[in-house]
């Protein structure tokens, strides 16, 4: 089931340009892009590289300003052009979650802490934060792995844990950038369908940048980017 | 969560060695402060113990331990005479170096008025004060001498009778404590040789004035040792030390022999600030530079570390503003690494200095109130070497764990 976008507004960006550099070092990465992405929506950014995808997703990510455009997630207005207007670091702390092509799991805190550490920086108090990244951990299937550091997890495990660390704070969109790159095709399935499940069942927003197309089918929209623009026929529901 | 702790306990080794290194330099720095008490300590502590009230000293000089001071001995009973003293002592102290045992031994001969001060008021660690007139003597055990051992020093032999600990001079060497009239003869002790020719022109001198002429028994005392001749040549004291009567003014009693013309007096605490305004003094502000150069260097390198241990997270630190921690969280990280670095390094070199300090060659002093001191120094110098690695972290952007 797909909500409407108007009533369950995940991420929407409105006529979104990036431009890096100045003068005769100017990149436009992004151009007038508008995309809206609803709560419980997973959506697969594609395109080659160079595209302009991880551009707009760091964007939407609040991570790296727009030059022009608006960006508004869960219907609260939050960049308007490079200006902020709220505080981003808060507002990514209660709303967003990242899933990257690496894990990037924090070397020194196990997989329950890694999780945990996400629920803490947003004033969970610790008991509460240990027994909410368990529940995630066993959500995810990787429990068991829970008092391991990184170090010793597999790619699959690892990535398992920056999903439960994405969904920790209960965020209304995840944003996760080509993650399945670093995983064969079974791992790279069972992350994309983690993704779905999370999408549908903790209804959120979920938008994947990803050159992987073996597991496209479990997306509910495909959109794709092409020189900075939005392909015009790149946006299709399956 | 404390994310500090976490982190040092999966870098345990790397934090132990470098919290080592910090110990090291900080336990130079304590020991530093500590060279610096250990010299006052020293200086001072003959004139603290000795209990003079009085320092009677060459006129125009300012006494044994800053200059040659040379007065008569009989000074003494001169002393004893003025009103309100109860006792004046001969002083001797003057350093010398002889050959024992196939080394050298450098020692402070400190003579004690004898039959009146037998150095009761040494601390002994073994054996008694004197008890005869001659050849016998206290030496610290920095002398490495035994209880019992035989000490040649000029024509005669010493024993030692009795052994203290922790009595040195301001230079750091052992006092052996004699009788006045052994430390004088050590003093003035000189080659057969140089003694014959001596007493030969003493006599040449005699016979050419009109006295030796007309008197042969002066001719023949002419001949007798040096000490046994006063007229001739008066044995020669480096100070006299006065216990004043109870009750009697200090002030009055300097004033009464200050007007004699061939001394000059000093109360024990204008002696000891002269002592420390003199020699230690230079010693003191060289050893206080040298601890607030090795202050910052400490600084500069516990800087450098945090930094360095900051940039070995950098990406972790970025994970954390991506995923919305708080600037106190990533600060706290640090400040609190740099005071658990602080703490630990000082902890260190505060056990490490309970071995190594007793085994350097001048006396370590370390007190309470000093450790504190650096306790505050060693804080502060945490929490300034925090500060780049801190401004390393606060400037670093959350998209970095992007391109990382």
């Amino acid at each position: 089931m797909n909500p409407s976008p108007d009533t369950h507004p995940g991420v929407e960006v409105t006529a979104l340009t990036k431009i890096y550099g100045s003068g005769n070092t100017e990149v436009v990465a992004v151009k007038d892009v508008s995309l809206r992405v609803a709560r419980g929506e997973m959506v697969a950014l594609l395109g080659p590289s160079g595209a302009g995808k991880s551009t707009l997703l760091t964007a939407m990510a609040l991570i790296n300003p727009p030059t022009s455009g608006q960006i508004r997630i869960g219907g609260e207005p939050v960049m308007d052009g490079p200006r902020a207007l709220v505080d981003l670091r808060a507002f990514r702390r209660q709303h967003l979650g990242f899933v990257f092509q690496k894990a990037n799991l924090i070397p020194f805190l196990t997989a329950r802490e890694n999780v945990q550490v996400a629920l803490e920086v947003n004033d969970v108090p610790s008991r509460a934060a240990r027994q909410r990244a368990m529940e995630l951990l066993e959500y995810l299937g990787v429990a068991q792995r829970a008092d391991h550091l990184p170090d010793a997890l597999s790619g699959g495990e690892q990535q398992r844990v920056a999903v439960a660390r994405a969904l920790a704070n209960h965020p209304s969109l995840i944003l996760a950038d080509e993650p399945t790159a670093a995983l064969d095709r079974q791992r790279g399935r069972q992350v994309m369908e983690l993704f779905a499940k999370v999408a549908h069942e903790q209804h959120a927003a979920v938008v994947v940048v990803t050159h992987d197309t073996r597991a496209i089918d479990l997306f509910d929209r495909i959109v794709e980017m092409e020189d900075g623009h939005l392909k015009p026929t790149g946006d299709h529901f399956r | 969560m404390n994310l500090a702790r976490r982190d040092i306990q999966h870098h345990l080794g790397r934090f132990a060695f470098t919290t080592v290194g910090i110990g090291l330099l900080l336990m130079i720095v304590m020991g530093m402060g500590g060279i610096y008490r250990g010299l006052i300590y020293e200086a001072t502590l003959l004139v603290d113990r000795i209990g003079a009230d009085l320092w009677v000293v060459q006129g125009n000089t300012r006494g044994p331990f800053a200059e040659v001071s040379r007065l008569p001995a009989n000074l003494e009973d001169r002393v004893r005479a003025v009103p309100g003293v109860a006792s004046a002592r001969r002083f001797v102290s003057h350093t010398i170096q002889r050959p024992h045992q196939g080394r050298a031994l450098r020692m402070v001969v400190q003579g004690l008025s004898w039959p009146e001060d037998r150095g009761d008021w040494v601390p002994l660690v073994a054996g008694r004060p004197i008890r005869q007139a001659h050849y016998e003597l206290i030496a610290d055990q920095s002398l490495g001498l035994a209880l019992g051992e035989r000490l040649r020093l000029g024509m005669d032999l010493y024993e030692v009778v009795g052994l203290t600990r922790g009595m040195v001079g301001s230079s750091g060497d052992g006092l052996a404590f004699f009788t006045v009239s052994d430390s004088t003869a050590i003093q003035f002790d000189l080659p057969g040789e140089a003694t014959r020719l001596e007493r030969a022109a003493r006599l040449h001198r005699l016979e050419s004035i009109d006295l030796g002429q007309v008197s042969p028994q002066l001719s023949e005392r002419a001949m007798a040792p040096a000490n046994q001749l006063p007229a001739i040549a008066p044995p020669r004291v480096s100070a006299v030390l006065v216990t004043l009567r109870e009750g009697a003014d200090a002030a009055t009693v300097a004033a009464t022999i200050s007007r004699w013309t061939d001394v000059t007096v000093y109360s024990t605490q204008e002696q000891r600030d002269l002592l420390l305004s003199g020699m230690v003094d230079k010693a003191r502000r060289q050893l206080g530079l040298f601890r607030v150069l090795l202050i910052l260097i400490s600084t500069i390198v516990i800087a450098l570390i945090l930094y360095t241990l900051t940039l070995d997270k950098i990406r972790d630190i970025a994970l954390l503003k991506l995923i919305g921690a708080r600037n106190r969280v990533i600060v706290g990280l640090i400040f609190q690494q740099a005071l658990l670095m602080g703490t630990f390094g000082f902890g260190l070199a505060w056990w490490l200095g309970r071995f190594a300090f007793p085994h350097f060659p001048r006396l370590v002093v370390i007190e309470p109130a000093d450790l504190a001191q650096l306790a505050l120094i060693v804080l502060g110098i945490s929490m300034l070497a925090s500060l780049l690695g801190i401004w390393k972290a606060l400037t670093v952007e959350a998209n970095t764990v992007l391109s990382a």
